[in-house]
């Protein structure tokens, strides 16, 4: 076990990296108020974050990273355009058992810039895959971006498109919807019932004999969904084709440059992805310029799906090759739609990652003979 | 070194786990006084600790008592990674009761957690808050929505009366325990198709990070013998 005081020498080198490429270095506070956090993660984060209570502010969180203070540091009074690193910790419970860390320290760097988002993305990329050079480890790549271009061109209603666009991070989820949307998988009984009943006696006369109105959900909410459903039985399901080439992309795994000619493929069946399809060519671009070799770099649709809903973009990872036991060593994206969110009416492009120093320090170590 | 058995300290549970063992042939009674709460068992080299029932789990979990009679709701919320840190020796055959997820019986929209998640969407929209669901039951309720994808609601803690919430106003949905529905039906509210978290009985617990020696061994060996022979 590497002393803490080693760690944060680890930490301080990288802080000083990223200082060096022009960030300012910010400070975030340990205890965070557990309203935004529950209001942009969910109840998820009560799983995975330290809860405490203050008499005073109520209840509190044991900082469960870094983006959440910094945006809201930006968004109240930060001048454009920005870039941030911040060095400290972080906590988070641990399964029973796992025996991995549930305080450990993390460097972040963090741009805002509305001039050229793909550059953006390049730099935070490039800047990352310097820092780590020295470790050999494997960069992966994603673009969150694809996947919901994706679904806004399915040929369907308006709330199929956002229901699936909500459940993007939820890939069992996900697939449960497109199955029911593609009419692979058919309307559960109760629900077929409910319409039945609904066109035999009318919508009001059913929610008149239910119950009482309790709670703040109202009878004409219970009516505008029942309007829903009954719409929403009668919208064609998405086409076969058009499920497949979706299952295609989600499921894409290529080095850049082939992604790039499947996704180009893609879009003659789905030509409403050209947009995404053409930012994901000048990010490759911008890649380039930044002195990446993306001739071997992994590209996975699906990579970030899994973690971290507020990530909308370009989103990257950096692994220990042969060591699945280790989380990544650096994590990182585009989280535009969370700037909108914590900014009460504004927003701004954003990009940024972290990394965590004791992973460094121990594979250094690792590797010294 | 005899091996510690933790039984609930009163009321029907009580009543019904000393007579489970009665039936095995083990009789258990209170020692001294009504009030005191020690018991001596006949017949088995087990010593009787009589505790709340809400926290055997806890006593199991730090390995104070080896053995604990106890609700499977409790232990799966309270203990974390429950099957690491206990082992289920026998369902005992009462104290049933269901957690299950319900809603107003208004909501004739909402049949299934894919209606819920469905709804959590559009309440928050319209309401500019996560729809909240009542309980005690935080840990089971949150992993059993997680793993159904369930999103944009939040858990209120309520411990207790949490069939009231919902006609107050203090949530939209409750999860809680119910053995006939009849307190729900009351309450106007009825219960998810798929709502069914856990079906929950009293159980015989052993808890693996008690000391278990030689002597201990031995002594479960004799009991699990008794309660083998007597169960089939």
């Amino acid at each position: 076990m590497t002393p803490k005081s080693a760690l944060r020498a680890e930490a301080a080198a990288l802080l000083a990296f990223f200082e060096a490429a022009g960030a300012v270095p910010v400070e975030a506070d340990l205890l965070l108020p557990a309203d935004t956090l529950l209001d942009l993660y969910g109840e998820d984060i009560r799983a995975r974050a330290y809860v405490t209570h203050d008499p005073d502010r109520g209840e509190l969180m044991l900082r469960p990273d870094f983006t959440v203070p910094v945006v809201q540091m930006h968004m109240a009074g930060g001048a454009e355009p920005a870039r941030y690193t911040y060095m400290g910790e972080v906590f988070r419970t641990q399964a029973a058992g796992s025996g991995r860390p549930s305080e450990y320290i993390q460097v972040g760097y963090e741009v805002f810039d509305r001039a050229d988002p793909t550059r953006a993305d390049a730099e935070v990329f490039a800047l990352f895959a310097q820092a780590l050079a020295p470790l050999g480890l494997r960069a992966v790549t994603g673009d969150m971006g694809i996947l919901m271009a994706a679904v806004d061109t399915l040929s369907t209603t308006d709330a199929r498109k956002a229901a699936l666009r909500r459940h993007i991070w939820r890939p069992r989820r996900f697939r449960a919807l497109l199955d029911r949307y593609t009419g692979r998988v058919a309307l559960p009984p109760a629900r077929a019932q409910l319409i039945r009943a609904m066109q035999a006696q009318g919508a009001g006369a059913l929610i008149a004999e239910a119950g009482p109105e309790i709670g703040l959900r109202s009878a004409q909410e219970v009516a505008e969904r029942l309007a829903a459903l009954v719409a929403d039985g009668a919208a064609p399901p998405i086409g076969a084709a058009e499920a497949e080439v979706l299952g295609v992309i989600l499921s894409l795994k290529a080095a850049l440059p082939d992604a790039y000619e499947m996704l180009c493929d893609v879009c003659v069946d789905l030509p409403g992805l050209a947009p995404a399809v053409d930012r994901f060519a000048a990010r490759i671009e911008a890649l380039i310029a930044a002195g990446i070799d993306v001739g071997e770099l992994p590209f996975e649709a699906s990579f970030g799906r899994t973690t971290m809903e507020y990530y909308d973009g370009f989103v990257f990872g950096f692994l220990a090759p042969g060591r699945p036991d280790l989380p990544p060593v650096a994590t990182g994206g585009r989280y535009d739609a969370m700037t909108r969110h914590l900014g009460g009416g504004r927003e701004i492009p954003a990009v940024g990652g972290v990394i965590r120093p004791e992973l460094v320090s121990r594979l250094k170590a690792e590797a010294r003979p | 070194m005899t091996i510690r058995l933790g039984v609930p300290s009163k009321g029907r549970l009580m009543d019904k786990t000393f007579a489970w063992f009665a039936e095995r042939g083990l009789e258990m009674r209170r020692s001294g006084s009504e009030r005191e709460y020690a018991a001596t068992v006949d017949g088995a080299d087990v010593e009787l600790m009589l505790l709340s029932a809400g926290e055997i789990p806890r006593e199991l979990a730090a390995g104070r008592i080896h053995l604990g009679v106890t609700g499977s709701d409790l232990v799966r919320e309270r203990i974390p990674a429950w099957d690491q840190a206990v082992e289920v020796v026998a369902p005992m055959g009462f104290g049933h009761a269901d957690l299950v997820i319900a809603v107003p019986r208004l909501w004739i929209d909402v049949a299934t957690l894919d209606d819920l998640d469905a709804v959590a969407a559009a309440f928050r929209r319209r309401h500019g808050f996560r729809l909240r669901i009542a309980t005690k039951y935080h840990r089971l309720v949150r992993e059993f929505l997680r793993d159904a994808g369930v999103a944009d609601y939040q858990l209120v803690d309520s411990q207790g009366a949490t069939e009231g919430t919902v006609a107050h106003g203090t949530a939209e949905a409750i999860a809680d325990i119910t053995s006939s529905g009849e307190t729900l039906r009351a309450n106007h509210l009825k219960i998810l198709d798929d709502g069914v978290i856990h079906r929950s009985e009293a159980t015989l617990f052993r808890a693996r990070g008690a000391t278990w020696g030689a002597a201990e061994r031995r002594a479960m060996d004799d009991l699990s013998r008794r309660l083998v022979r007597t169960t089939v």
